[in-house]
């Protein structure tokens, strides 16, 4: 039967919004001899490999073979998974199951992107459908102002409250040496900065930055003996709930797959309150409002409360429940990478590596990735072997 | 490992361009069909694993057009971005994990994209893909390197081309049942040195999903099971320079990998029947080398000597391969689900008598650089 | 020879080729064209599962896994749900140009669809938009139509 799987290192590059010093393969590299120097091993000690990315930031087919000499794959086996902004949690999970099916014992799992090298939101344009929504979509960031809208106009929540998720997120940044945008950012500042689309900022939104991430994970008998303390998978859940943008509009329902995905993930890890059980969020939160509404949809307050429970504290470092201690999505952005970060960073805070940015006594740590057509996943890491 | 098998699969007819069906329609008629092969109903199948390419389908994120058709909306999916081999392999994944069924599905279009543009892709930005470098010439470059080397003249590799068009003329799903001879192939137009027009896959569309499961489902569905013996993948170095481009070493670990878990000492005969992605003409005996059915550089003699011709000690292709239908990704996934055909007993005018054990091969990247190989069984 | 490199000394290659595809449209896509084009209206497909109601029509319903058939006509009128007056330059994979801003981007629920349509709103002074409007879809003239999404211009504010 499946057996667990734990995570036993993990490994990023400086984040920059351009990197010209490196190409991708050797970005890649960054990030994997990183991972294996924190778990000790040498690319001999690897299974096998999953990478992932978005194809046309980079203009790159292939990217599993493109990038064997910076992912260390020569003469092993790999495997690209991609699911655009959620890529780097389905490259950490299809990672697990490498190890989980008894397959592999070493995996590593990299996600990686340079988004200095194509024009971003004419990159994600093109996961619109050419026949019907490529003409008027223009990125990411009108689809959530209409979410933002919604949610605005339901619980009445202000452009302020909004800003307080990035002023929080900017400021734990400042706690994370790794991080894009390390400058503190204050609600005053993003309500001053300018309008994108309403009623999103510059403030509001995370950079565009190069970046790449690894995780090493092993099997249960491996893991123990690489590191005291190892992040073991709980749980893994992923709802790729709709297909078409405009089946997935109904803000009044909210974010449906992270609903469906934290449902899967709680019943998979036993957890029945997750505020009280869980120490420690590493969320996608792309945008500011998205770290009211989202929270809302993955159970850690009821509908209309993010306002409150963000204001009064309790997601900040010291809070019952910090999000983001390494300053999120909104300070740093490599897109097949974003989501990988989230867990390695998870892993970080339950192996208690996070230095400056360290939760303290962290015992479960979730983490999500965010995507496609307002898609979920979710990861949870315990340092208990489940 | 624990057991799973292939318990339904389900391909449509490769044909030049399918113009009235978009993915999503190609993905829930193999959907559909797979789970009536199984005797499983969507509910049955718990997770979806589906494969594509973003520069193929001209869209990021193309797993995104096919969620639906393939019933993902409510349960843990994932996409593949490779050859169906791999894809089927992250599917056994999950149900060794834990799942109770997967179904993978895979879809492709040829018609709708540029293949010199998007094969070009795959070359290195900087150093080679201005030399207009794709798939076609990069695999000219390896047949040359390959019969230099064993001084193989292009009659030989042209016996292929006759003996899986001809195989083709047996499978209904085939895009080019053809009946030629080594005379035509070598009359046909040249596309790039050596290889000829009819030495070439055409471009073609199509669609293909297998379901696999554990034990539990698979002792109920309506077909016999066909078991997983042994998979394994592994990958090359990536500049073509720094390839031996006539020693397919990738595929030689994969494929020995893939042996000692299937518990295989001698693959030419312990195995019955094998399918091998071959787009290219010399591709199989090439790869045939790789999977060590002969010492390298004897490929082309085992048809010469019929041992991979129909009735032969190993037929190679029954279905007429990669050469008769190339709806690339899901090409690999149609090996997978040719060989699952012949281990059942159910591949019609093609099937292999007494097939138990049969081989399936893909790969990823240019001239072969990963490789995935499967054996599978009808003993458990 | 040294590797040590100034950062100013760092080359970048340019890659601007256009990547041409040809997407088929499918059965009901291209009925939704024909429509409008021959009555100016939107058509819709209908799920006998959920009664849920598609625009535009495709052979599939995800929440039933059902096969769709019934195509339901709609008229050319619809309600914003949600819009945005889009400010920031972008390069648009259509055309590799720059995409003419500002321009109104808009969800609209078309009356009697379920679902919500994407399509340009042809307004963008803030002042004047508001969820909950009335839009009816302004269309190219016939012999101008070339079955795809640009056949309908934008939808204006009627109410």
């Amino acid at each position: 039967m499946a057996r667990r799987v734990a995570i036993v290192g993990t490994g990023q590059t400086y984040h920059k919004s351009h990197r010209p010093d490196v190409t991708s393969r050797e970005m890649i590299k960054e990030a994997v001899s990183s991972a294996l120097a924190d778990a000790e091993l040498t690319i001999r000690d690897i299974d096998a490999i999953v990478i992932g990315n978005m194809d046309h930031f980079e203009s790159i087919n292939y990217v599993d073979t493109y990038s064997v000499e910076g992912s260390g794959g020569v003469m092993k086996p790999i495997m690209k998974v991609t699911t655009g902004g959620t890529t780097g949690a389905t490259v950490a999970i299809a990672a697990y199951y490498h190890v989980s099916s008894g397959f592999f014992d070493r995996v590593l799992a990299i996600g990686f992107e340079k988004n200095s090298e194509s024009d971003t939101t004419g990159a994600i344009i093109t996961c619109s459908d050419p026949v019907w929504d490529r003409f008027s979509y223009s990125g990411a960031i009108p689809s959530l102002a209409t979410e933002a809208t919604a949610y605005m106009e339901k619980y009445g929540a202000t452009q302020e409250d909004a800003a307080l998720i990035a002023e929080r997120d900017r400021g734990h940044a400042m706690n994370n040496p790794y991080a894009h945008l390390r400058r503190p950012l204050t609600v005053a500042d993003i309500m001053a900065s300018p309008m994108l689309a309403y009623p999103i900022k510059l403030g509001d939104i995370c950079p565009r930055s190069d970046g790449a991430c690894a995780i090493v994970l092993a099997a249960d008998g491996i893991a123990q003996k690489i590191t005291g303390k190892p992040a073991w998978f709980k749980a893994a859940a992923v709802r790729h709930t709709y297909t078409w943008f405009g089946d997935s509009t109904d803000y009044n329902k909210g974010l449906v797959s992270m609903q469906r995905a934290s449902k899967d993930a709680y019943a998979q890890a036993g957890i029945t309150k997750p505020v009280d059980e869980i120490d420690v969020a590493e969320l996608y939160l792309p945008y500011t409002w998205a770290g009211l509404k989202w929270i809302e949809d993955i159970g850690f307050c009821g509908p209309g409360e993010a306002s409150k429970f963000v204001g009064d504290g309790h997601t900040h470092m010291g809070g019952k429940l910090p999000i983001n201690p390494s300053g999120g999505v909104i300070s740093t952005n490599c897109i097949g990478a974003t989501a990988l970060l989230r867990v390695a960073e998870a892993a970080i805070q339950v192996m208690g590596k996070g230095d400056t940015r360290q939760v303290p006594d962290v015992r479960n740590a979730i983490a999500t990735g965010f995507g496609g057509c307002f898609w979920s996943d979710i990861v949870i890491l315990s340092s208990e072997r489940p | 490992m624990d057991k799973a098998a292939i318990v339904g699969v389900a391909q449509i007819k490769y044909e030049r361009r399918k113009k009235d069906q978009i993915f999503a329609d190609m993905v829930f008629d193999v959907t559909r069909e797979a789970l009536d092969d199984a005797g499983l109903t969507i509910h049955d199948v718990d997770n979806v694993v589906t494969v594509s390419n973003d520069f193929f389908d001209g869209r990021t994120i193309s797993g995104m057009a096919v969620g639906d058709a393939c019933g993902g909306q409510d349960k843990n999916i994932s996409t593949v971005s490779g050859d169906g081999t791999f894809g089927a392999f992250y599917g056994l994944m999950r149900v060794l994990s834990g799942y109770k069924a997967t179904i993978v599905v895979a879809h492709y279009k040829g018609s709708e994209g540029d293949i010199n543009i998007t094969t070009n892709g795959m070359f290195d930005p900087v150093f080679h893909r201005h030399l207009g470098i794709d798939a076609v010439s990069s695999a000219a470059l390896q047949a040359n390197a390959y019969m230099t080397r064993y001084g193989i003249r292009e009659e030989d590799i042209a016996q292929v081309s006759v003996k899986n068009h001809g195989n083709a003329k047996n499978n209904p799903f085939a895009q080019l049942p053809m009946d030629i001879t080594v005379n035509d192939v070598m009359k046909s137009r040249k596309i790039a040195e050596p290889l000829k027009l009819l030495d070439c896959c055409p471009i073609s569309d199509g669609a293909a999903a297998v379901i696999i499961a554990g034990e539990d489902i698979a002792a109920k569905c309506r077909k016999k099971p066909v078991w997983v013996r042994g998979v394994a993948h592994c990958c090359e170095e990536y500049f073509l320079g720094d390839r031996d481009l006539s020693n397919p070493v990738a595929l030689r670990e994969a494929a020995t990998r893939a042996y000692a878990m299937a518990g295989i000492r001698n693959p030419i005969e312990d195995i019955d029947v094998a399918e091998v992605l071959e787009p290219f003409s010399y591709m199989e005996p090439l790869w045939l080398e790789g999977l060590g059915f002969c010492e390298p550089g004897a490929g082309c003699s085992l048809i010469t000597k019929g041992i991979t011709v129909m009735g032969g000690k190993l037929p190679v292709n029954p279905s007429g391969g990669a050469l008769s239908a190339n709806p690339v990704l899901v090409a690999g996934l149609a090996r997978l689900i040719e060989a699952a055909l012949q281990v059942r007993g159910e591949a019609g005018a093609r099937q292999v008598k007494n097939a138990d054990t049969a081989l399936a091969q893909g790969f990823n990247g240019p001239c072969g650089q990963s490789h995935c190989v499967w054996i599978i069984s009808g003993t458990k | 020879m040294s590797t040590q490199n100034r950062q100013g000394e760092l080359m970048q290659l340019t890659f601007a080729y256009p990547m041409p595809y040809e997407w088929s449209i499918g059965l009901y896509g291209s009925r939704f064209f024909q429509e409008i084009k021959e009555k100016r209206r939107f058509i819709g497909i209908k799920c006998n599962g959920c009664g849920m109601v598609y625009v535009p029509p495709r052979r599939v319903c995800g929440p039933c896994f059902k096969e769709l058939s019934e195509l339901v006509p709609l008229s050319d009128t619809g309600v914003i749900t949600a819009f945005s007056v889009v400010n920031y330059p972008f390069i648009d994979p259509n055309t590799g140009l720059q995409r003419p801003i500002p321009y109104t981007y808009g969800y609209i629920r078309l009356d009697g669809a379920d679902n919500i349509f994407s399509h340009i709103i042809n307004e963008t002074d803030l002042g004047r938009i508001h969820v909950g409007m009335k839009v009816r879809a302004v269309f190219k003239e016939p012999d101008r139509m070339q079955g795809n999404i640009q056949d309908i211009k934008y939808f204006d504010i009627i109410s």
